[in-house]
């Protein structure tokens, strides 16, 4: 009686709640640590892989730009991905090696950082994706968070047959979902930087 | 042998508030000029997403009177009205959302952050930290505990004013479900004023986003509730095996 429910229409289905902006003070509520909050019992952060997790070890980080060209430092990141076998594992626990979800923000020094593992490559439709990594874009700003995929450059072949990435027939917009890998003296390092707009906006997905 | 993932109901971006909407003046920058690349039929990654039930929660994560306080030989309590927010998280059919994360975030009662960014003059309330969350249980019910957030101005316009709100997050049960907004209280008359709430062009859109005030369930000398449901993407059932 107190709801607020829309309908969508006479069927009876509901309309999806409206979605806001994440807003400049995000860190408060879903990035304890960079808020300055002491950590609760158990966060999610940015550590997707611990030691002992199976696969190649990776750091995944990046800048996100406006069409200014100026660093969104209020952003906050999502990610999700498969395990090192092309499996998505639902149940979130720190306590394992490996979790298929992170967060991560630009606050500190313009970057997001998250540490985990190469995925593999997930099944569909009898064919296989190329390995990627789910990525989702909340700032000030955005009125309804943005919805992308980091692939990785070293994985020309996989990338070559994907049946998603193969849907963006442009190679420049293409090159936008590609991660390129950085020289590092420790594990390796791949960037995927988020343009919002501008010339190399990135690609960004409805599903 | 791949698991199988439901499929969800299309996301209305009619009803959804465009990237690109002028009167909220940083969307101008922020907002993607080219066309989402829609993608028809949701693979895997699409619609799986992380489950929270593992998650540890501690007895106070959904009590923003008691997360927060100062410890001491007596410690107080936020100032402020005290609030119960509370509802349910449900799909488009109906259907509870069971063991989903629900997140939130606000202001304290003088529309002032705990945030190195908010240099707001009205004063951090030393009890009070701003931070919930909680997992909904088997009818997908949530509540907080906490105190009515003040309004705050922001540089938009001259003299622009977001109505008292709780910043929500809903995480689950898959990547297609993820939603963030922002819960409003029922008659703030800052509500229509508001650049950010106006970036919906459908009036009943807006009305998904504010509470309404729950005598039922307010506590005589104690608290008032606010009710406040979430409805994600539908769940659709599959029928035959692909
Ligand atoms: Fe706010």
């Amino acid at each position: 009686m107190y709801s607020q429910y829309k309908l969508q229409d006479d069927t009876g289905v509901l309309r999806e709640t409206a979605s806001q902006t994440a807003g400049p003070y995000v860190h408060i509520g879903l990035a304890l640590e960079v808020a300055g909050f002491a950590s609760r019992d158990d966060e999610i952060w940015e550590n997707l892989a611990k030691e002992g997790a199976e696969g190649q070890h990776i750091e995944l980080i990046g800048a996100v730009y406006d069409g200014n060209g100026d660093l969104v430092r209020d952003a906050l990141i999502e990610i999700w991905q498969a395990d090192s076998q092309g499996e998505y594992i639902a149940e979130f626990d720190n306590k394992k090696p490996f979790s298929g979800f992170g967060r991560s923000a630009c606050a500190t020094d313009g970057h997001y950082h998250f540490y985990t593992i190469k995925p593999g490559r997930v099944d569909f439709d009898h064919q296989k994706m190329a390995p990627h990594i789910n990525v989702a874009v909340f700032a000030r700003g955005i009125n309804i968070h943005l919805q992308t995929r980091a692939y990785f450059d070293d994985e020309q072949e996989a990338n070559s047959e994907c049946p998603i990435l193969s849907r963006i027939i442009s190679p420049e917009r293409q090159n936008t979902l590609i991660a390129v890998k950085e020289d590092t003296e420790e594990k390796p390092r791949y960037r995927f930087d988020i343009y919002l707009q501008g010339n190399n906006e990135t690609v960004f997905f409805d599903f | 042998m791949s698991k199988s993932y439901p499929y969800f109901l299309a996301r209305d971006r009619a009803w959804q508030p465009a990237q690109y909407t002028p009167r909220y003046k940083t969307s101008i920058t922020r907002s993607p000029k080219q066309a989402l690349v829609s993608i028809q039929r949701a693979t895997p990654s699409e619609r799986s997403g992380p489950v929270f039930s593992g998650l540890e929660i501690g007895p106070h994560d959904n009590d923003l009177l008691m997360n927060f306080r100062t410890d001491g030989v007596r410690p107080s309590l936020p100032i402020g009205e005290r609030i119960v927010m509370h509802g349910r998280v449900i799909d488009q059919f109906g259907k509870p959302v069971p063991n989903t994360l629900v997140e939130m975030w606000q202001a304290n009662a003088g529309g002032r952050y705990r945030h190195k960014k908010d240099g707001y003059l009205a004063p951090l309330d030393p009890n009070f930290g701003g931070v919930g969350r909680c997992i909904t249980d088997t009818e997908g019910r949530y509540t907080f505990r906490t105190v009515r957030p003040g309004p705050y101005p922001w540089p938009n316009d001259i003299n622009t004013w977001r109505p008292a709100h709780i910043h929500v997050s809903v995480m689950g049960p898959s990547i297609s479900t993820r939603l963030i907004t922002q819960m409003y209280f029922e008659g703030d008359p800052l509500i229509p004023l508001c650049p950010i709430v106006q970036v919906l062009k459908d009036p009943d859109a807006v009305e998904t986003m504010i509470a309404r005030l729950d005598m039922a369930r307010s506590k005589s000398m104690d608290y008032l509730a606010y009710r406040f449901d979430i409805v994600v993407r539908g769940a659709l059932q599959t029928y035959f095996e692909e």
